[in-house]
């Protein structure tokens, strides 16, 4: 077996498990967990060893079927997908361990399904990312898409509405995606990514190239939940089950992001989206808006997972903001971001599925005395905090930084102010629970457990929860202490080489 | 200009669909027509892509049997690239429907009424 094969078998193995889970789950209900496990495992280690070859041989070119390109379906492995497929399955494969007991709580009666659409969701978020074929990009976007809104529906009271909402909007933004790729190929006559962008730099001037271009743009930035576009993200997050608010969170718009830095700087050549028609400067505005307004209305909320949600809105913003910033830190500092909101989005929705697994609520104003009934958890949703407001040694802190050394390069001062600005935000509504949580317990009113602080007595979530969780947590401080080695290794790499600096 | 608009009638008719497509998601209000929209959106779409794909005078892509023993004319055939993308466009568009239509009946179980109109008014008396 050569490495390559591993490529294909990151898709595979969540993709077949997932009708396997269906039919064995007729059977047997308690096979769904340890197959969904091992699928997800196998994804994991065959992508650390997509990850491994990238690093050791150089980019990964795997033709499916056999089928030459730019005929047949490519698979291209190089090191932007290479640990952005990584970063997807490992979140994927805890984020299983931890769906169990969440699950059996929330909707006991639709697990085997659920399950089913879980594996479907992770194996279109890998073939987006490793797919070299245009149109196959739009299979899998599908393939996500449907499960996710699958995922979001079975949530709790108003959840089919958002899910709704959610239909509409994505399937806008997947049809204008694939329009685009349609005008790409009817003056190119192609669909490979790789062959495409030989051919398109003498296309440049064609409006036919511009309008799908534009196309790409506004359709993935609408399934991205980029700042104008983001109305279905805060209500389908909110709603959904804990274990898909946690999945879907993390992954579903970082691979967007992806998409965008794919089609931007690797489909067309990087000085077609900064110089030809200025598209990453109007970006960078609409990034700086979308921080903003994500965290003003961040702090309008009560509710700790719409919190989180808007939240979400305004770290896309960030992440938009390295891509507009388009320079070798911007770059960086987004591409980065991207792991590492996964990172903290991912700890902070399984921290809120734990509380409202053990509490039934997740109102911050019923926070009082949680430290001492949960504090593993608590402990986690402080470091995840912590690293969005950018405290070092945490991952947040990093990105941040490699951002505003972006700004500083293009010299655009105003972004500087926007990030430091965005970071007292993220202080105000992320240290008011911190505040609510641990120093305000011994107010007389608080909403459980009689009133009384000193009878509070430890009550964790169950080990399958917590231990996830604190992985996760762990691995934001893992990220910020090794972040050096991350970026010279791996994201460095993923910055095209004719970039400015 | 006349000539024009006429002989890309099939282009503008692929416009005048997205829009009507467009124009019924965003302006009615009851959730069936929404999706019925989204619909028309999609088959526009499709319509592009065999708009693309389409050549007068041109036949299916198999060969004739002057063609296997000479030398094949590409002139002489449609593409059938567009038209195989566009059979998993209609499955992924049959997909969406399915999806749409049984988070629409959750829906209705829910609040008993299509109209997003209602469904506002009883979210906003529930409080919400």
């Amino acid at each position: 077996m050569t490495y390559e094969h591993f490529a294909i078998l990151a898709i595979i193995a969540p993709l077949m498990t997932s009708f396997l889970v269906l039919l064995l789950g007729w059977f047997r209900k308690g096979l769904c967990y340890p197959l969904t496990l091992a699928a997800l495992f196998v994804s994991l280690i065959s992508s650390i060893g997509i990850l491994d070859t990238v690093m050791a041989k150089g980019t990964i070119h795997y033709h499916v079927g056999a089928w030459a390109p730019p005929w047949g379906i490519e698979i291209v492995v190089d090191y932007l997908n290479g640990f952005m497929v990584v970063m997807l399955t490992f979140i994927a494969f805890v984020v299983a361990i931890y769906s169990k007991k969440s699950l059996e709580q929330e909707i006991p009666d639709k697990i085997v399904p659920y399950y089913s659409v879980f594996l479907l969701f992770v194996a279109g978020l890998i073939g987006i990312t490793v797919t070299g074929d245009l149109f196959n990009v739009f299979v899998f976007l599908e393939i996500a898409s449907l499960s996710g809104y699958a995922l979001i529906a079975v949530g709790e009271d108003g959840a089919p509405l958002a899910a709704f909402r959610y239909v509409i909007m994505g399937t806008i933004g997947a049809c204008f995606y694939y329009l685009g790729v349609g005008y790409l190929y009817s003056v190119t006559g192609s669909l490979n990514m790789a062959d495409l962008s030989q051919i398109l730099p003498n296309l440049y001037h064609n409006k036919t190239v511009l309008v799908a271009f534009a196309l790409f743009t506004v359709g993935i930035a609408l399934k991205m939940g980029v700042f104008p576009l983001h109305a279905w993200l805060p209500d389908g997050y909110t709603r959904a089950p804990s274990t898909s608010s946690a999945i879907i969170a993390p992954m579903a718009t970082k691979v967007m992001a992806y998409l965008l830095v794919r089609i931007f700087f690797t489909l067309f050549k990087p000085y077609f989206a900064i110089d030809f028609i200025p598209v990453t400067q109007f970006l960078t505005w609409i990034a700086a808006a979308g921080i903003i307004a994500g965290s003003i209305l961040a702090i309008a909320q009560t509710d700790l997972k719409r919190m989180l949600a808007y939240s979400s809105v305004a770290n896309i913003g960030y992440i938009l903001l390295g891509i507009g910033l388009a320079n070798q830190m911007g770059l960086i500092g987004g591409l980065l971001h991207i792991v590492n909101h996964a990172f903290m989005k991912g700890t902070l929705f399984l921290v809120t599925g734990g509380i409202v697994y053990k509490m039934g609520m997740r109102d911050i104003t019923q926070f009082r005395g949680l430290p001492k009934k949960m504090p593993f958890t608590m402990a986690a949703f402080t470091i995840a905090a912590l690293s969005m407001v950018g405290v070092p040694p945490t991952c947040g802190f990093f990105s941040k930084i490699y951002l505003i050394m972006g700004a500083i390069d293009a010299k655009q001062w105003f972004f500087i102010a926007v990030i430091l600005m965005s970071s007292l935000l993220n202080v105000v509504y992320f240290f008011r629970v911190v505040q609510m949580a641990f120093f305000k317990p011994y107010e007389p009113a608080y909403a459980h457990d009689g009133g009384d602080y000193e009878k509070i007595k430890m009550d964790e979530m169950p080990l399958s929860m917590l231990i996830p969780t604190l992985i996760l947590a762990a691995g934001i401080i893992l990220l910020g202490v090794f972040n050096g080695d991350i970026v010279s290794n791996a994201i460095q790499h993923a910055v095209p080489v004719d970039f400015l600096r | 200009m006349f000539e024009y608009i006429v002989s890309k009638f099939n282009y503008w008719i692929y416009i005048f669909l997205m829009m009507l497509g467009l124009y019924a998601m965003i302006g009615k209000r009851n959730f069936v027509k929404k999706l019925i929209g989204m619909n028309i959106f999609q088959v526009s779409i499709i319509l592009f892509y065999i708009s693309v794909a389409a050549k007068i005078g041109a036949t299916i892509p198999i060969l004739t049997a002057e063609d296997v023993h000479g030398v094949a004319n590409p002139i002489n055939y449609m593409n059938p690239l567009p038209h195989v993308l566009m059979l998993t466009a209609i499955v992924v568009g049959i997909a969406t429907t399915g999806v749409a239509l049984a988070i629409i009946i959750m829906v209705y179980n829910r609040y008993k009424t299509l109209n997003e109109d209602e469904i506002l008014e009883i979210l906003r008396k529930s409080g919400v």
